[in-house]
């Protein structure tokens, strides 16, 4: 089922939250056979803390150990190599390195080694000499590091879309512009008021907000958990920095220094970042040029050539961070309630491993439904570098954005899409990387507006036809 | 097998497709990656193109279907090269998919864009209505608009174009910013032409951040060291050129520090023996009459290339930048019994005093004096005589 009004009927799961851990679940729902609504109060899925990541899928091998969080990181870690293939998703291997660059540093990396052992996860010490061997581009005086051969790069986007494109082919429903404003239980029914759409009905509720996660636990009970969204600020190296390296460069964590990763993207950019700044408004980051400055540096210390390289773009992302360190999954059984608070900056890998823990929960408390048969699997466009692109494709058409060499028909399909249009521009951008490149709309700008104008209104106004500057001669 | 494949049809580009043309030679092809040619003066709706070429004064669209209609030759539209390799080899995108051809000589007239708000690491939210004078420009010749009262940052001759473009989008600019405290165009006319439109010009003042949600709310600046809001509800980042010279990083042609164009010797040759450059690739950034010319100079010193009366690229005498210059082009000499070469040059930052080069035992060999914002590009002229016998030149500045 596509995009549609809500109706009068009931559904066993509402999920109110459309990031990656509640497109996960959505799909997870959905599959396991239970009727669900997905309620995104964004014009877009994806338009909050998911918006911004670093992309990389963890092993988890610095995560707490016997924590929800390392359990979740390590399945999810699994569950995404295990299904991306079958939705044309993207998996690059490059391996991280918890790079040491003074003495106390390096007296961290048995505590580093010890963990990941504890967590199950394969990393092996490498001198500074083997550091230099594997990543040149290393500043020389790097005195070692812990590679973790196991982590990878993927799309932190086409990914969570191609979770909610599964739910949505196999009968889920999403309502987008649907901010839930309260709600009440009555004879086992939520009845969730949402602004300026009708009533939705639902058996349980699967409360996915992110950085609104405690405002909507309020509906059910006074929220456990309050949510001080940390800011991360990023910095994008333009595509000619790609090949400098490969490996993920980490950071070793210390009490005195924060820290940046140094990574490529699967779309070929370098990254680096984030800060981690506690705030309290809940969306809309800033990004401030002191930070930026100073995450440049730290990345010029880190990888010396990035120098020769040009910024892209910045960005600033909102984790939802909670005065506790652990995810907060719950199923509040009495209130037909499952709450999944507090996922601060692992959702992307948990994503998968969250949601197959969520619908045990599910089953455990509410429902056992019969599993989905004959299940349809969507079929991502790729945006990954590494692979082939549809511009490289005979009969590609015209190229809408050049740096990003994103064709006019990726354009049009992903607004034309009848399970999951885009349905904002970041949505639209997301999809295909139009305006992602070097020139951020300098080249493009004005065709993605053509293109866009009809699906995405309000972004552009016409002028007047008297007043259009038509290159006539003085 | 083509004898030229000239990548970009802007300015340069179709300026040198015509004297090539002209001169006789066959297969030539220009390349352009958009939908149509003319380059970046097809949305510039408002007068002042056309008059180092042409000799008039025209619009921006005019000026670009006469450069188109003067060429002559072949525009390949939707057509992007990818790459080039050594020998003469390009690889090109097009609409029957990835292809490889091959020319005797390859020209890179890849022009300039606008540095966009990311590398300038300006602070505040990412709302949607922050745009370059490029992008707004292109989207008022098609009818229409993103905002209606931006703010414009900077004060360089686009950022005036950008002005007289808001006037025909019935786009009320709220104020144009320039951190510092003069004016960068050099044309008293377009400052006049703010004042005609009402524009208020903020002179000294710095952009702090970008306010706002979905949509641009706001700037915060800083003038006199007071920091306040502007309402608004888009921004110009205008001008702060880079030359768009991707293709020849990409492709392994080495890019001048300088300049961050691809480095040329005096015949708009690069390293590759085959590949040329000429117009707005080179450096950031001139006027579309300056890289018109520029791409004619280019095409005659191919026209002499495909009869292989060029001299060996090892014979070339390298120009380094010294005190108080910020760039040097070409960066590559040739010395002859006679003629002149012209050598362009920025400085770092206002200075007065004397250009000097100087060769490698500190002689004397091109003085003039200067008196220069580093915005201005300054000429100096070269004997070509002079040059024989020496090994490395260096540009400076002294008082």
């Amino acid at each position: 089922m596509t995009e549609t009004m809500a109706d009068d009927s009931l559904y066993d799961i509402a999920i109110i939250g459309g990031g990656v851990v509640g497109c996960a679940i959505f799909r997870a729902c959905v599959l396991a056979g239970a009727r669900t609504v997905l309620l995104e109060k964004g014009g877009d899925l994806l338009e909050g803390a998911s918006k911004a990541n670093s992309a990389i899928l963890h092993t988890g091998f610095d995560a707490t150990p016997d924590t929800l969080e390392a359990a979740c990181v390590r399945r999810g870690y699994a569950l995404y190599r295990e299904i991306c293939a079958d939705m044309n998703l993207s998996v690059v291997k490059t391996g991280a390195m918890v790079v040491a660059w003074t003495d106390e540093d390096l007296a961290q990396f048995p505590k580093i080694i010890e963990k990941a052992a504890r967590n199950g996860v394969t990393v092996r010490l490498l001198d500074a000499r083997e550091a230099r061997e594997r990543e040149p581009a290393l500043a020389h005086d790097v005195r070692g590091a812990v590679l973790v051969e196991g982590e990878h790069l993927i799309d932190p986007w086409s990914a969570p879309l191609a979770y909610a494109r599964q739910a949505l082919l196999n009968g889920g429903t999403l309502l987008r512009r649907a901010l839930v404003e309260g709600g009440m239980r009555q004879d086992g029914v939520w009845h969730l008021d949402i602004a300026g759409k009708p009533v939705v009905q639902a058996r349980t509720v699967i409360n996915c907000a992110g950085n609104y996660g405690d405002l909507v636990e309020a509906i059910a009970r006074p929220s456990p958990f309050q949510i001080t969204p940390r800011k991360g600020q990023f910095v994008v190296f333009d595509k000619t920095a790609h090949d400098l390296f490969r490996t993920i460069i980490l950071p070793v964590p210390t009490a005195l220094t924060k820290g940046v990763v140094v990574t490529r993207t699967v779309f070929g950019n370098v990254l680096v970042g984030p800060t981690a700044e506690p705030q309290q408004a809940r969306e809309f980051p800033t990004v401030d040029h002191d930070n930026l400055e100073a995450l440049r540096k730290a990345a010029f210390r880190i990888i010396p050539a990035l120098r020769e390289h040009d910024v892209t773009t910045t960005y600033a992302g909102l984790r939802p961070a909670t005065q506790f360190s652990d995810y907060q999954i719950e199923a509040l059984k009495t209130e037909g309630w499952i709450t999944v608070g507090g996922i601060r900056s692992t959702g992307l890998t948990g994503a998968l491993g969250i949601a197959e823990h969520v619908v045990t929960l599910y089953r455990d408390n509410f429902a056992d439904p019969a599993p989905l048969k004959d299940v349809a699997l969507p079929q991502m466009p790729n945006l990954v570098e590494e692979r082939p692109r549809p511009w490289m494709q005979p009969e590609r058409g015209p190229i809408a954005c050049h740096c990003e060499r994103v064709t006019e028909k990726e354009i049009e399909i992903a607004l034309k899409d009848e399970v999951l249009p885009a349905g904002t521009l970041g949505g639209l951008r997301r999809r295909t990387r139009c305006m992602m490149g070097r020139c951020q709309g300098f080249y493009c700008t004005r065709r993605v507006m053509e293109l866009a104008e009809a699906h995405l209104p309000g972004l552009v106004t016409p002028i007047g036809e008297d007043q259009r500057g038509d290159g006539r001669d003085v | 097998m083509y004898d030229v494949l000239i990548v970009g049809a802007g300015p340069a580009g179709l300026s040198a497709a015509r004297v090539l043309k002209r001169a006789g030679v066959e297969r030539i092809a220009v390349l352009e990656r958009t939908r149509e040619p003319g380059g970046l003066p097809r949305y510039c709706g408002h007068p002042g193109f056309g008059m180092l070429d042409f000799g008039r004064l025209w619009k921006g669209p005019r000026y670009a279907r006469a450069l188109t209609e003067a060429a002559g030759v072949p525009i390949l539209t939707d057509t992007t090269v990818t790459g080039i390799e050594p020998g003469g080899v390009a690889h090109v995108s097009t609409e029957r998919g990835l292809e490889t051809w091959c020319a005797r000589a390859i020209l890179l007239a890849t022009g300039t864009r606008e540095t966009p708000r990311g590398p300038r690491l300006v602070s505040g939210t990412r709302p949607w209505g922050v745009t370059t004078t490029g992008a707004f420009q292109e989207m008022v010749m098609k009818g229409i608009r993103p905002f209606q009262n931006p703010v414009i940052i900077g004060s360089e001759l686009v950022s005036f174009s950008a002005l007289m473009t808001a006037r025909h989008g019935q786009v009320n600019p709220v104020a144009m910013i320039e951190e510092n405290a003069h004016i960068t165009a050099q044309r008293p006319a377009d400052v006049l032409a703010a004042m005609v439109y009402g524009t208020p010009i903020l002179l000294s003042t710095r952009l702090v951040s970008i306010l706002g949600g979905e949509r641009v709310e706001g700037v915060e600046i800083e003038q006199d060291g007071e920091q306040r809001t502007l309402a608004c509800d888009g921004v110009v980042f205008t001008g702060k050129f880079v030359p768009d010279a991707i293709l020849a990083r990409t492709s392994g042609l080495s890019l001048d520090r300088g300049t961050r164009g691809p480095a040329i010797d005096s015949t708009f040759r690069t390293q590759d023996l085959q590949v040329f450059a000429a117009g707005n690739v080179l450096r950031a950034v001139e006027h579309s009459g300056q890289a018109a010319l520029e791409g004619r100079a280019a095409a005659r010193m191919i026209l002499r290339a495909l009869e292989g009366k060029l001299p060996d690229l090892g014979s070339a005498v390298p120009v380094a930048c010294g005190k108080g210059v910020a760039s040097v082009w070409p960066q590559r000499l040739y010395a002859a019994p006679r003629g002149r070469i012209v050598l362009h040059a920025r400085m770092e930052m206002l200075q007065r005093g004397v250009l000097r080069l100087s060769d490698e035992h500190g002689r004397t060999v091109a003085r003039r004096r200067v008196s220069v914002l580093p915005e201005r590009r300054v000429e100096l002229a070269v004997s070509a005589a002079m040059l024989v016998g020496v090994s490395t030149l260096r540009l400076d500045v002294e008082k």
